[in-house]
């Protein structure tokens, strides 16, 4: 049992900035997922925590032991780290059992113990009898499951994940996320768990890491995430939320504050420091839009697309009067909307995103 | 459920906390040792060779190079090497190019057998291939002979010429391009082919003018290889060159060496090094002509669909067949036959037929059965070393990408790269005096000929060796080091059985190749560490062609049982590791 402590930890390849200043703070016994899109530095990140890539600066601490600094890197051999591969890297000329016992060999384990410990994991894993086949015939999902009994057999104190479902079909990914959130109720293994997936980082974790860039951009729980997200880059990547221009009216009051938005005033949930100011961003949902009728009092858009998804339709829109912004909202059957013409759409509510600050 | 876990965690506590016992990382010292053994085997020789043409004795002087140069006998055997060097790849690259079309591009029949059966030659020692032809066509052929169109006896082979030389250098190195050629091809994208076909173009014209210009850099490669094998070869001109006087460099280096013993080494170093130069001309040529164009093929995707060839199928098919009687069956049956005449000359008949001359050599013969052990015990040597560096050589080759791991894969290469006297040379130069501070003589033992074969064949385990570690994941080590494996730990258990198959399937190449070696162990051999190459070489010299040939029947059997077994690791090797496999 340990707690992981990423401390601004940085890492360049020659002249490139895999990642910087990453500050990340893990809880003993907490769900952790890195979440952000490919090339983000997300990987960088685990193979520096599992101890493959060295840090430039900062510092990695695992269970209050010192593991990576500039000048002291403790080889993954040593860290007591498990790994949960994408590809499962299970060992092709070993049976499963061999797979799942490799580290407990390697620990000069006697043959006893070490065949009881395997039957405990593949049975946690629910594949008991499965000892003497060979990874090439399972399924996607057992060696998956293998690949968690492997790693769980040695009982490390962190385990990481690096995109464990990207290369499983959509239903086995549903098993596969219920299987891995119910290993951390029961073990209570403290976990980083990588994915470019929003929905699974939002099902399985705690607190997500969004990162973009090389940058921790926001450490936050799932909801905190979707509904008040630190930045833009967060705001739209996180389930797709629409930037608008707006101008703060009011100092914030009870978590609220009146702004004027393409025209119109909305009160809108943001930070309790917010003061009036120009050039602010809103994040709106698409739930947190509305149509009204054409004799209401709305932004008038053109619709630029509809797609219908089976009972609703994602609706693609304008305002006539900033056709370069980009709105979508949803509506349920019937579906009313088309393309080409003109409607009346009202903001409801929204997050205003917090001023920029260096150093934030 | 709960209970279980808590039991998993407590008890792997104890066992897995168990410091290391290690005073140096064993990584370090194994990547010491592997950057010992090539700096042993490649580099050390090369610059003793340099050294000896520009500071013979440790001073600089340009006397072994004006010597050399100021000898007639220099200039007629370079202007030969070149001759046989060029008509030998110009013959190699009309023929394997052609015999690749036809086999990839077309509907013929019995692809995998013909493929096996067109590469054997490869794979069959020159000097074999040279005595075979020679009793096919020569006065005493007892084919020609059973077929009563034998020339009289006393009259001069044909083969004896530099016709010969090339022809056969042309039948020898032929499926070296067809290999080349072939995996290029198979890299083809269909599009290209059909995006021709469909702009109205016949299928003459898109070979001519699509096919042919994007299959320049496999035949240039092909050509500068075959170039290089072409310089370097001993076996094929020693047989047909030496009794009709036409020496090429490696010949004469032959003989100035037996003639003079180690005085000669400072004349023979330069004309070595000059054998080098050219190959290396070779080499650089190639390159400066691939730079020239764009023949990048971006896409990859299916083969080409191959071409039917309608009621010309069959008269292809008999065409291929032909060439293989031509090329493999009957210069084998000359050789067999010749094997079972019982002396030169005499016609051979069910009544004259003997095994006499197997016994011999098997039983009776010291020197030829010393070389069985021999040849048998250092290419067995040879290929088990040669894996066992490989695997760690090819892992940091090819899993640690760095600029020293590169310099590293180069190194290996060059002592095969350059001709094999080169590097005999090299050899006798260094170990003439005794190895200083252990004060080891190997010169005059079976331990040079070891030296040199290693130097030269660890590059045919390391090539398939680092394709293998290509096609795995690293991940799988990483798995193995997280699970707490140390480097030599992990060598062991997960990276050495994941390669073995690629590595082992290298030594075979190895043990095939060493087996009848000539080239080098002509150079280097002495009373007591004959090897096979060099004793069919003697018989023949002698004029014993028939103990000759049972020898080279027996190398020629044992590779083609080899062969065949080895099919059996096919299925856990990556595609182009054995060569005569399709």
């Amino acid at each position: 049992m340990a707690g992981l402590a990423i401390d601004r930890v940085s890492k360049r390849f020659g002249t490139y900035d895999a990642l910087s200043d990453v500050s990340i703070n893990v809880a003993d016994g907490e769900f952790l997922a890195v979440l952000g899109p490919s090339g983000c530095g997300k990987t960088t990140l685990l193979r520096m925590v599992a101890g493959f890539e060295k840090v430039t600066d900062g510092r990695i601490i695992i269970g209050g032991q010192t593991m990576s600094s500039p000048d002291h890197n403790l080889p993954p051999e040593k860290r007591r780290v498990g790994i949960v591969f994408q590809n499962y890297a299970l060992w092709p000329h070993m049976t499963v059992a061999e797979n799942v016992g490799y580290s407990l060999k390697v620990a000069k384990v006697s043959r006893a113990e070490r065949d009881r410990r395997i039957a405990e994991a593949l049975s946690l894993v629910n594949l008991t009898g499965f000892g003497d086949r060979r990874p090439a015939n399972l399924s996607g999902g057992q060696r998956q499951r293998v690949a968690l009994a492997r790693c769980l057999v040695s009982a490390p104190s962190l385990v990481l994940f690096d995109e464990p479902l990207a290369n499983l079909d959509v239903h086995l990914r549903a098993a596969m996320e219920d299987e891995f959130a119910d290993f951390h109720k029961r073990t209570g293994t403290t976990i980083v768990y990588i994915t470019h997936d929003q929905a699974e980082a939002m099902a399985l974790a705690d607190r997500i890491a969004v990162m973009d860039k090389g940058r921790l951009a926001q450490l936050a729980p799932p909801r905190e995430l979707y509904r008040e997200p630190a930045n833009e880059m967060v705001a739209s990547f996180i389930s797709q939320g629409i930037i608008l221009p707006a101008d703060v009216l009011t100092p914030a009051e009870a978590g609220h504050c009146r702004i004027r938005v393409l025209g119109h005033e909305v009160v809108v949930r943001c930070r309790p420091d917010e003061r009036p100011r120009a050039d602010a961003k809103l994040c709106c949902r698409s739930p947190e839009l509305e149509t009204v009728g054409s004799n209401e009092d709305g932004i008038r858009v053109a619709i630029k697309r509809v797609v219908y998804q089976g009972g609703r339709a994602r609706v693609e829109l304008s305002p006539v009067e900033r056709p370069d912004l980009n709105l979508h909202l949803e509506q349920a059957d019937p579906v009313t909307l088309e393309a080409g013409v003109e409607a009346r759409v009202r903001i409801r509510t929204g997050w205003l995103i917090p001023e920029a600050r260096n150093a934030a | 459920m709960a209970g279980s876990i808590s039991r998993v965690r407590s008890s792997s506590d104890i066992p897995m906390s168990v410091p290391m016992k290690r005073n140096l990382p064993s990584e370090w010292v194994l990547t010491g040792l592997v950057v010992a053994v090539v700096v042993i085997l490649s580099i050390l020789p090369m610059l003793r060779l340099v050294q000896e043409i520009i500071a013979p004795g440790g001073r600089l002087s340009v006397a072994a190079v004006e010597a050399g140069l100021s000898n007639p006998a220099t200039w007629t055997a370079t202007w030969h090497s070149l001759v046989v060097g060029f008509g030998g790849t110009i013959l190699a690259v009309i023929f394997g190019t052609a015999v690749a079309i036809l086999v990839s591009l077309t509907d013929v029949r019995g692809r995998s057998a013909f493929v096996l059966c067109f590469v054997t030659p490869l794979m069959i020692a020159p000097q074999v291939t040279a005595l075979a032809w020679l009793q096919l066509f020569g006065p005493a052929s007892p084919l020609l002979k059973l077929l009563g169109i034998a020339p009289p006896l006393g009259t001069r082979n044909p083969l004896y010429s530099a016709q010969g030389i090339i022809l056969l250098l042309g039948v020898q190195y032929g499926p070296l391009v067809f290999l080349m050629v072939r995996a290029g091809l198979r890299k083809l994208p269909r599009e290209l082919v059909e995006a021709g076909l469909a702009g109205g173009a016949s299928r003459w014209t898109v070979l001519r003018t699509v096919v042919l210009p994007l299959m320049t850099p496999s035949i240039i490669g092909a050509s500068a290889l075959v170039f290089v094998s072409c310089v370097g070869n001993f076996g094929i001109p020693a047989f047909l060159g030496i009794p009709a006087n036409y020496l090429v460099l490696p010949t004469l280096i032959y003989q100035r060496l037996a003639g003079g013993g180690p005085a000669v080494l400072a004349e023979v170093a330069f004309l070595s090094v000059l054998i080098g130069v050219i190959a290396m001309a070779g080499i650089v040529a190639q390159d400066i002509i691939s730079r020239r164009r764009d023949y990048r093929i971006a896409t990859t995707s299916l083969p080409v669909e191959p071409f039917e060839l309608g009621r010309y199928r069959m008269l292809v098919e008999a065409l291929m067949w032909l060439i293989i009687c031509t090329i493999l069956v009957l210069p084998l049956l000359g050789l067999f036959l010749t094997s079972l005449v019982p002396g030169y000359g005499i016609p051979l008949s069910f009544k004259t037929a003997t095994l006499s001359n197997y016994s011999f050599v098997l039983f009776e013969h010291a020197a030829a059965k010393n070389a069985f052990f021999n040849s048998t015990i250092l290419s067995v040597a040879a290929a088990i070393f040669a894996v066992l560096i490989a695997v760690p050589l090819g892992y940091f080759i090819a899993w640690r990408s760095s600029w020293w791991s590169k310099v590293l894969n180069l190194t290996v290469e060059l002592p095969y790269a350059l001709p094999g006297v080169v590097l005999a040379i090299a050899a006798l130069l260094m170990f003439l005096k005794p190895i200083p501070l252990i004060n080891l003589q190997i010169y005059n033992t079976v331990w040079i000929i070891l030296y040199a074969y290693l130097a030269r064949f660890m590059v045919l385990a390391l090539r398939p060796t680092v394709s293998g570690f290509h096609q795995i994941d690293r991940s799988l080590e990483e798995a193995a080091q997280v699970a707490g494996a140390g480097f030599i730990m992990r060598l062991r258990t997960i990276i050495f059985p994941m390669v073995a198959p690629v590595a082992v399937a290298g030594g075979l190449l190895i043990f095939m190749t060493a087996l009848s070696e000539l080239t080098v162990s002509a150079l280097l051999w002495s009373s007591g560490s004959e090897t096979i190459g060099v004793v069919i070489f003697s018989f023949e010299q002698g004029g014993d062609s028939s103990y000759a040939a049972a020898i080279s029947m027996m190398t020629v059997t044992l590779t083609f049982l080899l062969m065949i077994a080895s099919n059996f690791l096919a299925r856990h090797l990556p595609n182009g590791v054995l060569p005569w496999r399709d």
